[in-house]
């Protein structure tokens, strides 16, 4: 079964061909309008634009923004740059997987979260830092972070 | 990976505010001239004027709310005309966030952990009044009696010399007049004025070395580049071409100096890199292109960069025939897609180049064939903003501070456990300690420095007995660690050593290409060694044998990733090797850190059995009555820390 409207890329497949541009390029767009890279989208891209299937599935695995999946409801990311690693960006990581019970990188059963690690926000200063749907939340705790997950709704 | 869709120059030509004039086009070097003067003509330097922090962390603590009251007080006690308010760029001083500096005749008043809520008190008290207002002043932390004023003072900023941030602090990177009234694109104009092989000479004199870690003199970078497009192009009658390149794909965790200039003063990476284009290609019948490769996580700098190549194209300084001169070249934006080895000069390129981000065995170097094979200079984001200061302010200036071997400032991200985390510039040769004790305040917890970090996955673990060198680039190189592009990460006694190498290794192998065997397989190797050895199953020939797989690994790899990859494991093994021992023979963290190797207990003395510990357990492994002792369950314990962080009277021991 396909839920995914291919119509939403035309525009991106016509720009592509008029435009130039690069097929990363490319695959950053789709994955702007869907969240993720769908499969009904790649094979698309790779049939209008004579593309290997291999070459375009090699660019959206070797980078790590590519995800292949829908994601859940809500993104929840731990940084784990080397600040945050050292003030206990691994034990939210834990909290995080405990609570949700799944692991970093996936989503829940529900569809309601997908927890991901990110190497580094940039934002050492005020680590270790949590980011729920791209607010940043600063010098958290696992405790707290315990508690702000259990009222997003 | 993508070329943003770029505003058309008529969208981003504004009229000035400032002068009451039109949208500018500058034709010539004069006109730019003239109008930066008559800006400066209308500018009051001692006008009231409100400076709120946005970078960045500044926005994660709230400053675009500050900001907003704050415009809103403006509108209220009607300060237009008589004070100027603006969200600038990072000022640095990341932990006293929300940062609000008034400047009032040239006196800079500092305000720090500014809230929504306090803005109606500080612009009654410290803008509409004389102020300051006492409540916000900057607190040191051996002192909670005595607050300092004068953002000059402030220890964190007293040791500093900010040249490169300078800019960060006084514009707002939005506003294209700020910039040029800095004198912004005069160093440009002065540089299309001047024969390319004389300004690169200024670059050489100015001993300006990579700032993106390696440290290659980029004066030599350039000129090489220059001679490879002569030779290539000489006497051809088709036209070649040539590229300039920032590498602004900071990827190093721990470090975020090159998104803070191009969020606080993006105009500085663009006119950097057309100095740069005309210095390699100026006068030849090689075209230059420019491409800036930046982070996807870091949507701010992006979105500011895109309008300030807008309004250099619409004022004519950036496209065809730049300033009248004859000269063309433009910049493009490619986002990256998440690949810490695309960090690397050639696995960068190929990323450019729409292909996965392996990099190139060298050589042939960018400088000869790089970029679609043409001869590409590829700099950090901090030494195109460079090369603006060696233009603009001369060679001199730049090499007037620094050691003999590098010159200039360097810009770090002090960040860890210290009291004062924030982005700092010092002259090059400051000592690790002047920075971590002068200006970052010692540690956060007040417990003894154990080593501080450089160099990201790729530089290594100074101890706390070395914090007398210099910060250089060889100095660095000489204690087992590199420069890199600027992280610095302090660590007390909390940090496990064992744990950081694990930590950086577990880095180098996720982001390892595959390329080759050497990093890919033996980065592994490594971590399955460090990880048995924090399980509390290493063996005591497991340090040997990291060192051996370390130096192979460094001997053996494709490209740079590899060839420091396994630094922060050998310079943990030279300068904490009790440590490993510790984790080894006595099976004991001693850092606390390693969970198979610690208990949690409850210190009966400490504990008033609040309670609050039983409540936040997770798993229910604490026993105890409200009031009455509390112990935990050493066999139900995940070991959590969750009753560590709850427990406010510390009675929770990790043993």
């Amino acid at each position: 079964m396909s839920t995914v409207d291919l119509s939403e890329i035309d525009d991106l497949l016509v720009r592509h061909k008029t435009g130039g541009g690069g097929l990363i390029e490319l695959l950053q767009e789709v994955s702007n309008r869907y969240q993720y890279v769908p499969r009904e989208a790649v094979e698309r891209i790779s049939e209008e634009l004579g593309v290997p299937l291999t070459q375009l599935y090699s660019l959206a695995t070797f980078y790590t923004s590519f995800k292949l999946a829908p994601p859940g409801k809500h993104h929840v990311c731990v940084c784990t740059g080397t600040a945050c690693h050292v003030r206990g960006a691994p034990r939210l990581v834990e909290t995080l997987e405990r609570d949700l019970k799944i692991e970093a990188g996936g989503t829940t059963a529900d569809g309601k979260f997908t927890v991901d690690t990110v190497n580094c926000l940039g934002t050492c200063a005020i680590g270790p830092i949590v980011t729920i749907d791209g607010r940043y939340y600063g010098n958290i705790t696992s405790d707290a972070l315990s508690r702000l997950i259990k009222k997003v709704e | 990976m993508s070329c943003c869709s770029e505003q058309t120059g008529d969208a981003a030509a504004v009229a000035s505010p400032a002068t009451g004039e039109g949208p500018q086009r500058f034709d010539t070097p004069e006109a730019l001239a003239a109008y930066v003067e008559r800006l400066r003509a209308g500018h009051d330097e001692g006008l009231l004027t409100v400076l709120v922090s946005g970078g960045t962390c500044g926005l994660a603590a709230g400053a675009r709310e500050v900001f907003d009251a704050l415009r809103d007080q403006f509108a209220e006690q009607d300060l237009a005309g008589r004070a100027v308010l603006k969200l600038t760029g990072c000022h640095g001083f990341c932990a006293q966030e929300v940062l609000v500096v008034v400047r009032r005749g040239g006196r800079e008043t500092l305000y720090c952990h500014v809230k929504p809520k306090d803005v109606a008190e500080l612009v009654a008290a410290g803008v509409a009044a004389e102020g300051p207002l006492e409540r916000l002043l900057y607190r040191p932390p051996e002192d909670s009696q005595v607050r300092v004023a004068e953002k000059g003072q402030v220890p964190f900023y007293a040791k500093q010399q900010r040249r490169l941030l300078m800019n960060n602090n006084r514009i707002d990177p939005l506003n294209f007049d700020d910039y040029l009234l800095q004198g912004g694109y005069l160093a440009l104009a002065k540089a299309l004025e001047t024969e390319p092989e004389e300004l690169i000479g200024w670059i050489k004199q100015s001993g300006l070395r990579g700032r993106g870690g390696a440290g290659f003199p980029t004066g030599i970078k350039w000129e090489l580049t220059r001679r490879n497009v002569e030779s290539a192009f000489d006497g051809q009658e088709e036209d070649g071409h040539c590229y300039v390149v920032c590498n602004a794909d900071e990827g190093d965790p721990g470090a975020f100096m090159d998104r803070s200039i191009l969020e606080g003063n993006p105009h500085a990476l663009i006119e950097g890199m057309a100095i740069g284009a005309w210095a390699v290609s100026g006068d030849t019948s090689a075209a230059c292109r420019g491409y800036v490769y930046v982070r996807n996580e870091y949507p701010l700098a992006i979105e500011h960069l895109q309008t300030a190549l807008a309004q250099a194209r619409a004022a004519n300084l950036l496209g065809e025939d730049i300033l009248g001169s004859g000269f063309s070249f433009d910049i493009r934006i490619v986002r990256g897609a998440g690949a810490f080895v695309c960090g690397e000069e050639t696995a960068l390129i190929e990323s450019i180049e729409d292909r996965v981000g392996e990099p190139r065995i060298k050589p042939p170097f960018p400088v000869a064939r790089g970029l679609w094979g043409m001869p590409t200079t590829l700099n950090n984001v901090k030494s195109w903003a460079s090369a603006v200061m060696v233009v603009d302010r001369g060679p001199e200036y730049f090499a007037s501070v620094g050691t003999e071997s590098s010159k200039g400032t360097m810009v770090f991200s002090l960040v860890g456990k210290v009291a004062n985390t924030g982005l700092i510039e010092v002259p090059m040769g400051m000592t690790l300690g002047e920075i971590i004790e002068g200006i970052g305040g010692g540690t956060q917890s007040g417990k003894p420095i154990k080593a501080v970090q450089t160099g990201g996955p790729s530089g290594g673990c100074i101890p706390a007995t070395m914090l007398d060198i210099g910060v250089d680039y060889e100095s660095l190189t000489k204690a087992g660690t590199i420069m890199g592009s600027g992280g610095m990460i302090v660590m007390d006694e909390t940090t496990c050593m064992v744990d950081t190498a694990k930590y950086f290794v577990h880095v180098g192998m996720e982001e390892s290409c595959g390329k080759c065997a050497p990093c890919r397989d033996g980065l592994q190797h490594m971590h399955h060694l460090l990880d048995e050895i924090t399980e509390g199953r290493g063996r005591a020939e497991d340090i040997d044998l990291l060192e051996r797989i370390g130096k192979h690994i460094r001997e053996l790899s494709f490209c740079g990733l590899g060839k420091t990859a396994p630094n922060p494991v050998l310079s943990t093994i030279r300068y904490f090797r009790e440590e490993y021992e510790a984790h080894i023979e006595k099976k004991q963290c001693p850092a606390g850190v390693c969970k198979a190797l610690v208990v949690y207990r409850i210190d009966a003395e400490k504990c008033n059995g609040c309670h609050l510990c039983f409540k936040r357990c997770p798993v229910d492994a604490i026993r105890g009555e409200v009031k009455g002792p509390h112990e935990i369950n050493e066999v139900e314990c995940i070991k959590c820390g969750m009753c560590y962080e709850a427990c406010k009277f510390d009675a929770v021991r990790i043993i």
